[in-house]
């Protein structure tokens, strides 16, 4: 690519799970960049390999998963098979994560100020009353009011929107040059959702972070995303310009995944819906793995489809893309 | 004090008390659900207040052998002694004031078992955690310990462990925590595994912190509900055990009699007619263990998730 170092270069990450029953391929053979600033949506049906493409990257798969192949360079460095000294300076102060549940993220019993302080000192000789400062900006930051009462509660004290914001703030609050949001929309609903879009926008543009964010949702990354990876079975089968893609998805689930998005336009008509469901990774079909679910499908999908460039910045893996426009 | 004066004091109170409910509010207001409990937590404290006062309230230092004369033993309720007082509770075969005897008692049976059971909590806490955060072998190996540990009675540990070391305070803490700390290893463990998988566990890995940290700082602080339950009934448990062993003669020594010792003193004295030597301090050890495990059956059920109402 371009001469300046990606913030994140994903190559043909392998994650397998091996488990009693076989061997899950939850990741095989991805690959993507994202840059300083850039804000990568990585999308995809519910285990389709997204969270765990994001666990991979920091380092956080547990037994019986494992990174099978690949690399993941962060700047340049890469990081599988880094000490565990080494990713624990990386994990929090330079890559930090967001997760799905807000609910979840924080530590009960834990004060929000004890939580957001740790986070600091655990990577910087900062002391306590400054950091305590640097929190009660953070929180400032990401739009909630009030940020010094609101350092002295609990979690269970706080809104799930409230939660979250406490998280992005935790995951902002070292300025990491990369951030891993694993749906963290998800939960909440649409208005507090807009607005943490919004604010984790703003924060990406002002601090120059680069933006990895897990969805399921393709109207959030329609707005937030400059490029767009789908992901389906463990693969990602089509990347390119957010607009484009969404515009012009090339790759048939692309398009059916657009087609079901239930419109204001199409009230009253049949929703267009992708036939079938994901496919277990245990046993995925041979060649393509959407292929059994595909209208396009024929003889040539029953071998595996390669990485093509139908276009500048446009990557795919089908042997039958779609022409224009979204599905019928 | 005029009457708008205190209106002002009650609306300014107001907000603060209409405020979060904190979670130890909730936490009293659902202990004091049953009054049973409620009533066992007063008579715990009282049992606990007498034990500190002890000397302040006694008529008499039963281990100070100047005071005690063999000429008054077994004297019987409300008989008036030497010095003057009255022994309220009659007087045992050494010619110890009863009631004073029991206080002391307390105090020794409700230390050593406090003692014991705190100490037990942090070492089996420390290794529960241990074995749930290291997994694997580490894991395997403690908990078969654990195991064989638990399956041998306590009373037979207890008893052999003091077979060897000899009487005195701190030998028989030793045993019990010896016999103790397994239980306490087992629930942190449980609890342990369940916090770890739990997402803020996660994301505390996320930002980088010290394994030391996530495991003291953010998982234990997560398993006490279940510790503070068993950390109440172990320390009745600790209790009676100690009473038995000195029942046994292998506790304390004589000089210092627990409530166990008080107990065994006068059980020969039980059918001649001289009821007290035992009956009072079985009354007192009764109501001590009792009340511990209604405290503990209480918070039992305030702090299992599963019965949140």
């Amino acid at each position: 690519m371009s001469a300046p170092k990606p913030t994140l270069a994903v190559e043909d990450l392998c994650t397998y799970f091996f488990t009693k029953s076989g061997v899950v391929k939850a990741v095989d053979k991805v690959s993507f960049e994202i840059g300083a600033g850039e804000v990568l949506g990585l999308v995809g049906e519910s285990g389709s390999g997204k969270t765990v493409t994001g666990f991979s990257i920091v380092g956080l798969i547990d037994q019986p998963g494992r990174i099978v192949s690949g690399s993941i360079r962060y700047k340049g460095e890469e990081l599988i098979g880094a000490s565990e000294e080494r990713l624990r300076h990386i994990r929090g102060n330079r890559i930090a994560m967001i997760f799905q549940d807000p609910t979840m993220t924080l530590n009960p019993v834990l004060r929000i100020d004890t939580q957001l302080v740790e986070a600091i000192t655990a990577h910087s000789d900062t002391d306590a009353r400054t950091a305590w400062e640097q929190s009660r900006d953070a929180l400032g930051q990401v739009g909630i009011p009030s940020p010094e009462e609101r350092l002295k509660c609990y979690p269970h004290e706080l809104s799930g929107g409230m939660r979250q914001r406490v998280a992005i703030a935790i995951a902002f609050l070292n300025k990491p040059n990369l951030i891993i949001a694993d749906e963290p929309t998800t939960a909440l609903d649409v208005t507090i959702q807009a607005q943490i879009i919004y604010e984790a926008q703003t924060l990406c543009r002002k601090t120059g972070t680069a933006l990895l964010w897990i969805t399921h949702d393709l109207a959030v990354v329609a707005g937030l995303a400059d490029r767009i990876c789908v992901m389906y079975a463990g693969r990602i089968v089509e990347e390119g310009g957010a607009d484009n893609v969404i515009d012009r998805p090339l790759h048939p689930y692309t398009a059916g995944l657009i087609g079901s998005v239930p419109s204001h336009n199409r009230r009253g008509k049949r929703l267009a819906q992708i036939p079938g469901s994901t496919p277990s990774l245990l046993n995925l079909p041979e060649g393509c793995a959407f292929r059994t679910r595909c209208k396009f499908n024929d003889d040539t999908c029953l071998e595996e489809p390669e990485v093509t460039h139908p276009a500048k910045d446009r990557s795919l893996r089908c042997f039958h893309p779609v022409s224009r426009g979204p599905a019928p | 004090m005029s009457v708008t004066e205190d209106k002002a004091a009650l609306i300014v109170r107001k907000p603060a008390a209409a405020g979060v409910e904190t979670p130890f509010m909730r936490f009293r207001s659902d202990f004091t659900d049953s009054w049973v409990a409620t009533a066992a937590l007063a008579v715990l404290c009282l049992i606990i207040l007498i034990a500190v006062f002890a000397p302040l309230i006694a008529p008499q230092n039963p281990y100070d052998l100047g005071q005690v004369d063999i000429m008054e033993s077994r004297q019987p309720p409300g008989s008036r002694s030497f010095q003057g007082y009255i022994f309220l509770l009659g007087s045992d075969g050494a010619g110890r004031d009863l009631f004073s005897a029991i206080l002391y008692g307390l105090r020794i049976s409700l230390s050593v078992g406090a003692m014991s059971g705190v100490i037990a909590l942090a070492i089996g806490s420390t290794v529960g955690l241990a074995a749930a955060y290291l997994g694997g072998r580490t894991e395997a190996f403690i908990m078969r310990v654990v195991d064989i540990q638990l399956s041998f009675p306590a009373i037979l540990i207890a008893l052999m462990l003091l077979a060897v070391f000899g009487k005195g305070v701190d030998k028989i803490m030793i045993a019990l925590v010896t016999v103790q700390w397994a239980y306490y290893a087992r629930t942190v463990r449980s609890s342990a595994l369940v916090e770890r998988s739990k997402e803020y566990v996660e994301a505390a890995n996320c930002l980088g912190l010290s394994h030391k940290r996530i495991l003291f700082r953010h998982i234990l602080p997560n398993c006490l509900a279940p510790l503070i339950v068993v950390g109440t009934v172990q320390t009745a448990h600790a209790i009676a055990l100690e009473a038995t062993l000195s029942f046994l003669g292998v506790g304390l020594p004589q000089t210092e009699p627990s409530l166990g010792l008080l107990i065994s003193n006068g059980f020969e004295y039980m059918l001649s007619g001289r009821y007290w030597i035992s009956f009072f301090p079985g009354i007192a050890l009764l109501v001590t263990i009792v009340s511990i495990n209604l405290v503990g059956d209480q918070l039992r059920d305030v702090l299992n998730p599963r019965l949140q109402r």
